[in-house]
């Protein structure tokens, strides 16, 4: 017998491995289990493929990764180490092809020296065909576990917490510091990423024990402390935020509830970290194969778990904890073959082992992808144990991580422990335990064989390739990581990065805190990204308002679309209609008839007070104190760079009262944009501005018939063009504004949303007695094409000035609005600028988005922002923007939209199809 | 995340505010082109103490100037401004 093994008996959970049916027991992680059946051999390395086992018995694990759960709950890159096994478990090895046994891509690592460090970088030099080349088979060759295309089933919650203090890690350290606190009358919060208290216990037990702890959390427990248990600190963020991640159930598994894991952000008073320390592994030649494990791993797993990792060790160290695992080892009637200690007499001799002094492993030797044995040179000569297991210790790493995030954080150098130790820091955070202090180590002296030795086993990183680094120029620890890619993925440089910083500070001849380190970013383990979503990972977090008039429209069917918050009827589609037949017919009834339309989500701004119109004349680019009572204009606004930023229209209701309306798409800025107005620039103005959008609900009645309909409606004389009246409508009373949008004779009706219903349901009854219909956004976008409006979004895209969209001869000549003195720069009226132009196909159709093209292989000089057909004579029409556009009206030119494959041959006419001279909604 | 003390809701969590723009990058209105597309476009990036504008934008509403530290966000003085505030 050899190699791992355990007891038989109490084996109870069924689970499978690469789809082989296996037994764990409860409590087991799937490292632990994987073991107990024997199986040592559990992924291939990210780069070379090479056969890797079960490393550490912790987060730490850079080796045992795998992919466990099915469909949506697959969770690939898990720690093998970090799994509990539950019932049904599937659990499969990943970077593997065909098998796991058998990996093709093995053979890769027969080519070790073609992809050395840097070798993607390498491959950007030389032809671009080659690199294509390389990148199709990097992609393939190398990697990790592939993520779910499935969407996760399980939900993810968000929770905020608040105590005085947070113990970060329940081992002793954690448990004293959490209970005395908690004796203070402190409202304290203890967490443990394990589902124990005190793990360390199960492994090493001391004067105390699990019972010890138990009773401890009882204690804290009673005196209304909190502790939650598989749960990670996983950020630490300002002012003492640190964000948790709560594991409900073990990856993979169904939860009972629905509930997989929840995200905790917790204010602490302060914080106490007690999160232990992490082993390092040697470096050696072939230190990477299965059946090398590190010192309390092998203890973790023969006292807590009950499985014995190997039956003929060596053991290899330079530092005293490797002694408790011969110990251990011994206890459990396993013969330790030999000691081999880096450090020099008498280390180690009084152990009662084979101890052997300045010793450190050449290499070791597998077969069938485990360990056989380990050579060693000792005083001039090889020695060579036939062994199944090495057990390394290279000392130990405080988990400083928490700690460097709280910011300002300067870390201590211990040279004696080769480590580095949480120093002072901006926030209120101390250290504890084996995260503030570590034991001295011996000297870890310098492989034989650099290229074979690993450091980094989650990216196949040796000692070699830091050498390489080195040789090719790159000296900061900054580059050596991004150049060899050492100390990414899962494991973020848990085991790898003191080995680094040790080879560069060697070569670079200084101490090793002088070599720099590279900043430990939250996460400390990986997160799931559904868990930073919350309950917003299932609908892309957009939250959708509701139209007054919701109801209304859902009993017709219309065809929806989002428009900012909103939903809005996009058609009206009649049965079989398509979208472009319904919206075709609604446009025509608009143009020969009557039609109405819901446009209750525009952007409403109420601005009254003395002040009203000095207020408005900063915000708008227009005049609006010469705007008698009754009357409104159009008018635009521009951001301080002098550029439009939204267009609308503004009435006079009374001598100090005016309404704003602006785009729905820029509702949000535009509120911000006139609080900030108000609150910071101006706020001397005796103006008040209320954000009115969803106090109002609009219906829009447009068409030649509309006058009609208003006159039967509100029972009087509707107002003419730009005029407003008050009038009721169905016992409601409402604001009547004569706009036009369509280019049609049309009215917009304002009514408090509550009160919506009956006065939507009078209009529609009267416009359909003038045989008319309802219009949606579709039908509306053709009409105010084919007029020449502007949308925002569309032609109002941030980058054009009021010169570029003729809206200039409209300017406040008295100037003092926002943006005036950034449209005062010449450049911004140029000639040669983008200016908006109307487009009409000599043949074809225009597409929507296409570019503006002179001839084939010109580059752009323009692009298409909105196309439509002319409504009623048919043909393809377009407006856009064109470098110097204005005149180069009359000129032919392309319109190509290469990711549609369509094009067309157009002509450059002004951006006015229709009733140029706006005869049709004057009386 | 930064605890905010704001002077009228007292300390808040940072996603209740919105950052708008630093203090010096205000425009008003009427200021010659060259001063104003200065304050605009070129302007300095102190390692140090800045004054911020912020919105509680969930709460009161209230904008704020922040004198805020870069490196360390320590902010050290807090302000409403709006007409509530004039003398």
């Amino acid at each position: 017998m050899s190699g791992p093994s355990r007891s038989s008996g109490g084996e109870s959970i069924n689970f499978t491995f690469d789809g082989k049916a296996l037994l764990g027991r409860t409590g087991d992680t799937l490292a632990a289990a994987l073991l107990a059946n024997g199986i040592g051999l559990v992924g291939r390395s990210f780069k070379y493929h090479r056969p890797r086992g079960i490393m550490t018995a912790g987060v730490e694990e850079p080796n045992a990764l795998v992919t466990v759960g099915t469909g949506g709950r697959t969770e690939p890159n898990t720690r093998a180490t970090d799994v509990f096994v539950y019932e049904g478990l599937i659990a499969r090895s990943q970077n593997r092809w065909p098998s796991l046994r058998f990996d093709v891509g093995a053979v890769i690592g027969l080519f070790a020296k073609a992809l050395p460090a840097g070798f993607y970088y390498k491959t950007f030099f030389g032809s671009a065909r080659r690199w294509m080349f390389y990148e199709y088979f990097i992609r393939r060759a190398a990697g990790l576990g592939a993520a779910p295309v499935e969407a996760d089933p399980d939900r993810f919650a968000q929770r905020a917490a608040f105590c005085d203090v947070l113990v970060v890690g329940a081992g002793p350290a954690g448990l004293i510091a959490a209970l005395t606190a908690a004796e203070a009358g402190e409202q304290v919060l203890l967490v443990e990423q394990d589902r124990v208290l005190a793990p360390s216990l199960l492994r090493d037990q001391q004067e105390l024990d699990a019972v010890w702890a138990d009773e401890v959390a009882t204690k804290i427990r009673a005196l209304g402390g909190r502790i939650l248990l598989r749960s990670t600190a996983s950020g630490y963020w300002d002012d003492n935020l640190i964000t948790l991640t709560q594991r409900q159930t073990e990856p993979g598994q169904e939860p009972a509830d629905g509930l997989a894991q929840r995200l905790w952000h917790v204010r602490a008073g302060r914080v106490i970290l007690a999160a232990g320390a992490i082993e390092r592994p040697l470096a050696f030649a072939h230190n990477d194969r299965p059946g090398v494990m590190l010192s309390q791993a092998v203890r973790s797993y023969i006292r807590r778990f009950g499985v014995l990792p190997g039956q003929r060790v060596v053991i290899a160290t330079n530092n005293d904890d490797a002694y408790l695992t011969a110990r251990a080892l011994r206890d459990a009637g396993v013969q330790v073959l030999a000691v081999l200690d880096t450090r020099p007499a008498p280390a180690g001799q009084a152990s009662g082992f084979p101890v052997h002094n300045d010793a450190l492993p050449l290499s070791t030797s597998g077969a069938r992808h485990h360990l056989t044995g380990v050579s060693a040179r000792i005083n001039g000569t090889t020695h060579y144990w036939q062994a199944d297991l090495l057990v390394t210790s290279g000392g130990f790493t405080p988990v400083v991580h928490l700690h460097m995030q709280a910011g300002g954080a300067a870390l201590e150098w211990d040279a004696a422990a080769q480590a580095f130790l949480p120093g002072s820091a901006r926030q209120n955070v101390t250290s504890i335990g084996a995260a503030a202090s570590a034991e001295p180590i011996g000297p870890t002296p310098a492989p034989a064989n650099p290229g074979k030795a690993f450091i980094d086993f989650q990216n196949d990183v040796t000692l070699g390739d830091v050498d390489l680094a080195w040789a090719e120029g790159y000296r900061s620890v900054e580059h050596l990581k991004r150049y060899t890619t050492l100390g990414m993925a899962t494991d973020q440089g848990k085991l790898s990065n003191m080995a680094a910083l040790g080879r560069l500070a060697e070569k670079q001849g200084v101490a090793i805190p002088e070599a720099g380190l590279t900043t430990f970013r939250p996460p400390y383990t990986p997160v799931t990204m559904g868990l930073l979503a919350g309950a917003k990972a299932k609908d892309g977090g957009a939250h959708v308002r509701r139209l007054a008039l919701y109801d209304v429209h859902a009993a017709k069917n219309p065809i929806w679309q989002p428009l900012g918050y909103w939903f809005r009827p996009r058609a009206y589609p009649t049965a079989g209609e398509t979208l472009a037949q319904a919206a075709l017919r609604e446009a025509k009834s608009v143009r020969t008839n009557v039609g109405m339309t819901d446009v209750s989500t525009l952007a409403k701004f109420e601005v009254s007070g003395p002040d009203a119109a000095a207020f408005l004349e900063i915000i708008c680019a227009t005049s609006v104190s010469k705007l008698a009572v009754g009357r409104g204009r159009y008018t635009f606004m521009l951001r301080e760079d002098g550029m439009v930023f939204d267009d609308g229209t503004v009435w006079r209701l009374a001598e100090n009262r005016y309404l704003l309306t602006s785009s729905t798409g820029g509702a949000d800025r535009m509120a911000t944009h006139i609080s900030y107005v108000r609150q910071y620039l101006c706020p001397h103005l005796r103006v008040s501005a209320v954000n009115v959008q969803e106090h109002y609900a609009g219906i829009a009645v447009a068409g030649p018939k509309a006058k009609v309909v208003l006159t039967a409606l509100i029972g009087e004389e509707p107002p003419r063009h730009m005029s407003t009246i008050p009038a009721m409508i169905a016992g409601i009373p409402v604001l009547v504004l004569a706009a036009s949008y369509s280019g049609e004779r049309a009215f917009e009706i304002y009514i408090e949303a509550s009160r919506a219903a009956p006065v939507w349901a009078a209009c529609e009854e009267e416009v359909i007695r003038h045989s008319g219909c309802l219009y949606g956004m579709e039908a509306m976008e053709f009409l105010r094409i084919e007029k020449g409006h502007l949308v925002v979004g569309g032609e109002i895209d941030g980058r054009l000035t009021p010169h570029d969209l003729a809206l200039d001869r409209m300017l406040n000549k008295a100037g003092g609005f926002i943006g005036a003195s950034g449209l005062s720069r010449p450049a911004l009226s140029a000639p040669g600028r983008r200016q908006l132009v109307g487009l009409e196909a000599i043949e074809g159709i225009i597409p929507e988005g296409a570019m503006l093209i002179s001839s084939k292989g010109q580059s752009p000089q323009g692009h298409i922002t909105a196309a439509a057909f002319r409504i009623i004579e048919g043909g393809s029409i377009a407006l856009g923007q064109l470098e110097g556009g204005f005149s180069h009206h009359g000129e032919e030119l392309i319109a190509t939209s290469p990711t549609r494959g369509q094009k067309a041959r157009v002509r450059v006419v002004a951006p006015h199809f229709y009733d140029v001279a706006g005869d049709r909604y004057r009386d | 995340m930064l605890l905010i003390n704001c002077p009228h809701c007292g300390p808040r969590a940072q996603v209740e505010f919105t950052y708008e723009r630093t203090a010096d990058s205000v425009v008003l209105p009427g200021a010659p082109a060259d001063a104003a597309m200065e304050r605009l476009f070129t302007r300095a990036n102190p390692r140090g103490e800045d004054d911020e504008i912020w919105r509680l934008s969930f709460g009161c509403r209230a904008w704020l100037v922040m004198t805020r530290h870069r490196s360390t966000h320590a902010i050290t003085a807090i302000r409403a401004v709006g007409p509530e505030t004039l003398p």
